[in-house]
């Protein structure tokens, strides 16, 4: 599991790349739920995430409610077809915006 | 708060890191930092827990509850049992929870039995045994993929994780006589491509269609086995067309804390947790729809069929405890089905009870239908019991305490408990008896109208004193014919089961009006559409709960096949183009939901007494011996909200027949709601849209014809 980080203009964009399941959801969590305690807005890129377990899905709904709690806002970027399906049907994307792209994300952030 | 003290290994074994666990609760439970594995045995002396890396043939490793363990303070090797009472219990640390599958080897002192041998216990411990409490079942992941019939191991445990974030929802607890009862197969629903579902097939798919759900007009959803069955359990071809036949309904528990795999999209990923979550997700959006779940729930057997089938689990853990048994070993057979689960055994009672209460709290259920319920009352000896203690147990649960219980109350043994289920205050039953009386009333069977107006008022014949909720109506279930078929066939037609038509009941009350099945003939055709307008008017004017068929709103056809549990295609599947083929039939069922949900007078608690009175041809002069009877509600009588007066004629004489209307107060008029026997454009309205009636005096009312006219 790769974490990068990069904040520019107010918007922290935080690139995951490695499957997220029940091994490395902890790790995510560790290091990815701090980088919120700044952040209000934020962009999660997940494009080179290609698989996205039950644990996976739990950190996620994780980071929108610390996100939430501070009213800032979070944006998936990146998701491939076979985890939007699992999101959707699983009622973890209803919490989430989502966007095709960074830039997309980011345009969506500055507005 | 202090750290609890007890979340660290105080055992090792090879790079395991252990502690003596938890007896209770039973299955797997997340502790920190470990799992807690437990289960049952009283007559095994000796049990392994078997890991596996998921998929995997061989075990990653096989850690017994009793043996010498490194001690992890002092490094020293001592002898260790993990194990309190009858409970082997085993906490493992650090484990990779989502990518391991788990089970038991078991062993006893008594002797070997082989397959087909009857024994008081099956030990074998070559064999590894699905947990009884497994939360997650792997290895039917998705849907009728082949399975590998060489793994020894097939059912395997998973561990899931029970979090969810249910926002705020729990079950809605709607008053029993208010529902109206959609009874479906998950598989059956959306499968068909014209369900236009993006997940067919899949509890994911009924979610996309709540939509439709709402239109119709239900508000409860009784879902066919959900717990994980084996559709692969004795499927064979059909001797002449070669078709692959199964276990589709999926009467045959395999695990019944696990949901079915197979049924939600996220199986194939392996991932218990995700099943979980899918599931859980569909129930908790049909909730804020304001749709109930109710589970049906089979207690009465097990996979395992007799001592000639698989050992799955039960069996091999602790066959005397689970089954019901004769002295020589064999399985009693009460269900049909081979084997008969010991319910009124104290720790089976347990297993029933926590299961339940776990879909009652993990998953919101809002109740259970109990298939062959009437087995739940027998003692281990298979005799009825005056006082069955898991009826009561269940009748008597805090956490149950607002499910609807609904029992089949009859099981293949030859118990009949319609009427007398011990219900103590709280059980319902499927009405077997609304369902005959009523086909024979609708293909005009003279002579039965007393035993007609109970059935109407709710059958206080049956339920006096437990109010109208006792009753489940129904016309049609899953077993025996469609509504379509009931009035299309005369007779079962079962080929395709491949058991030369022997299998199904033979004692159906349908009538062909003319013709056996399908046929061209508008007439024949114009009869059954009314004859199923007739049936869904009957249930939906019925005091008690109505349950629909999945599919009858559009007259869904099986083809005259009356029991079609083995087949997945298009016998079972919904097409849902028959909506617009039988645009009609649809709008006359919508409309008939909305109108018993706009009236509560069509809904009383208890049974009606002065609310209702009896009419024939003539006002207030019913004639008890012909195919011809009227009943008017007086809905302004009920509380707290006043209703309309309600009018209903039943005319099941093949001639046109005037009614006489019984006066109304002053200033009251009739509308006319429903007349099947009327031109399509005017058959039904939608309720508060009646239009008067022309002539309050008398109402003419085709042969085969209900009319349902409305007093306000």
């Amino acid at each position: 599991m790769k974490i990068n980080s990069v904040a520019n203009n107010g918007i922290t964009i935080i690139t995951l790349a490695g499957d997220i399941d029940s091994r490395t959801a902890p790790v995510v969590q560790e290091q990815v739920v701090p980088m919120t305690t700044e952040a209000d807005k934020l962009i999660l890129d997940l494009t080179q995430v290609s698989y996205m377990s039950s644990a996976g899905l739990r950190v996620l709904l994780l980071l929108y409610r610390q996100v939430a709690s501070k009213k800032g806002q979070i944006i998936l970027v990146g998701l491939s077809p076979s985890i939007l399906d699992t999101m959707a049907v699983t009622g973890f994307l209803k919490f989430f915006s989502t966007a095709n792209s960074l830039q997309e994300a980011v345009a969506s952030l500055q507005s | 708060m202090v750290t609890r003290i007890d979340v660290y290994p105080t055992h090792r074994f090879g790079n395991y890191w252990l502690r003596m666990g938890h007896p209770f609760p039973f299955g797997t439970t997340f502790l920190a930092g470990g799992i807690n594995f437990s289960v049952f045995s009283k007559a095994a002396n000796y049990c392994v827990l078997v890991l596996y890396e998921r998929g995997s043939q061989v075990p990653l490793v096989e850690i017994p509850f009793r043996g010498l363990f490194e001690k992890v303070d002092s490094g020293e090797v001592v002898w260790g049992e993990f194990r309190i009472g009858n409970v082997f219990c085993m906490t493992v640390f650090d484990l990779p929870y989502e990518q391991i599958e788990y089970g038991f080897r078991m062993d006893g002192h008594y002797p070997r039995v082989s397959r087909g041998q009857p024994g008081i216990h099956r030990f074998n411990p070559e064999q590894v045994l699905l947990d009884p409490y497994a939360k997650g079942i792997g290895g039917r992941d998705i849907w009728g993929i082949p399975p590998n019939w060489e793994d020894a191991f097939p059912h395997r445990g998973r561990i899931v994780r029970d979090d969810f974030d249910w926002e705020g929802d729990r079950p809605l607890e709607i008053p029993l006589e208010d529902l109206v009862i959609y009874e479906m197969h998950v598989r059956s629903f959306t499968q068909d491509p014209t369900s236009g579902c993006k997940y067919p097939g899949t509890f994911a798919g009924i979610r996309e269609k709540i939509p439709y759900l709402k239109e119709l007009g239900v508000n409860c959803v009784e879902l066919m086995p959900i717990f994980e069955f084996d559709e692969f359990e004795n499927s064979r071809q059909h001797p002449q067309t070669g078709e692959l036949l199964m276990n589709y309904w999926g009467y045959s528990t395999v695990g019944f804390f696990a949901p079915k795999a197979g049924y939600a999209f996220t199986g194939q990923f392996g991932d218990g947790t995700q099943v979980a979550d899918e599931l859980k997700t569909l129930i908790k959006d049909l909730h804020s729809n304001g749709i109930e779940v109710i589970l049906d729930v089979v207690f009465n057997h097990t996979a395992e069929g007799n001592e000639h089938g698989p050992t799955i689990s039960y069996r091999g853990i602790d066959n005397q405890t689970y089954y019901m048994l004769t002295p020589e070993g064999y399985y009693f057979n009460f269900s049909g089905c081979g084997n008969t689960l010991n319910c009124n055994n104290p720790v089976v009672r347990n297993m029933v009870l926590d299961c339940l209460r776990y879909w009652a709290a993990e998953y919101h259920i809002d109740g259970f239908r109990f298939d062959l319920a009437a087995i739940l009352s027998r003692d281990p000896w298979g005799f009825p019991l005056p006082n069955p203690p898991l009826l009561e147990t269940l009748a008597f649960d805090p956490i149950l305490g607002k499910c609807k219980l609904i029992a089949e109350a009859w099981d293949a043994g030859g118990l009949y408990q319609v009427g007398n289920f011990a219900a103590y205050g709280r059980w319902a039953e499927w009405n077997g008896k609304y369902r005959d009386t009523m086909r024979k009333f609708l293909k005009g069977e003279p002579g039965i109208l007393g035993e007609v107006a109970q059935r109407l008022q709710g059958s206080p014949d049956l339920y006096g004193g437990r109010g109208t909720g006792a009753s489940i109506n129904f016309i049609t279930c899953h077993d025996g014919f469609t509504l379509m078929d009931l009035v299309s066939y005369n007779h079962k037609h079962n080929q395709a089961n491949g058991e030369d038509n022997r299998d199904g009941s033979d004692d159906n009350y349908s009538w062909n009006c003319g013709w056996e099945g399908e046929t061209d003939d508008l007439e024949i055709k114009a009869l059954r559409s009314r004859q199923i307008k007739n049936a869904l008017a009957i249930l939906l004017v019925s005091q008690g709960v109505p349950m629909l068929l999945m599919g009858d709103e559009m007259g869904r056809t099986q083809q005259g096949n009356n029991n079609t549990y083995c087949h997945d295609n298009h016998l079972n599947w919904l097409d849902w183009t028959l909506i617009q083929k039988n645009a009609d039939i649809y709008r006359f069922a919508r409309c008939c939901i909305a109108f018993r949900r706009a009236h509560p007078a069509l809904r009383l608690p208890y049974h009606p007494h002065q609310e209702i009175s009896w009419h024939g041809t003539q006002a207030w002069n019913a004639d008890w011996n012909g195919r011809v009877i009227a009943f008017m509600v007086d809905g302004r009588q009920v509380s707290p909200i006043p209703d309309n007066i309600i009018y209903v004629a039943l005319n099941m004489y093949w001639e046109t027949l005037p009614f006489e209307l019984p006066r109304l107060p002053p200033n009251y008029q009739w509308f006319v709601f429903a007349n099947t026997g009327a031109e399509i454009c005017e058959e039904v309205w939608d309720p508060g849209q009646e239009p008067v009636l022309s002539d309050q005096a008398t109402f003419l009312l085709r042969g085969r014809s209900v009319a349902i006219l409305v007093g306000r």
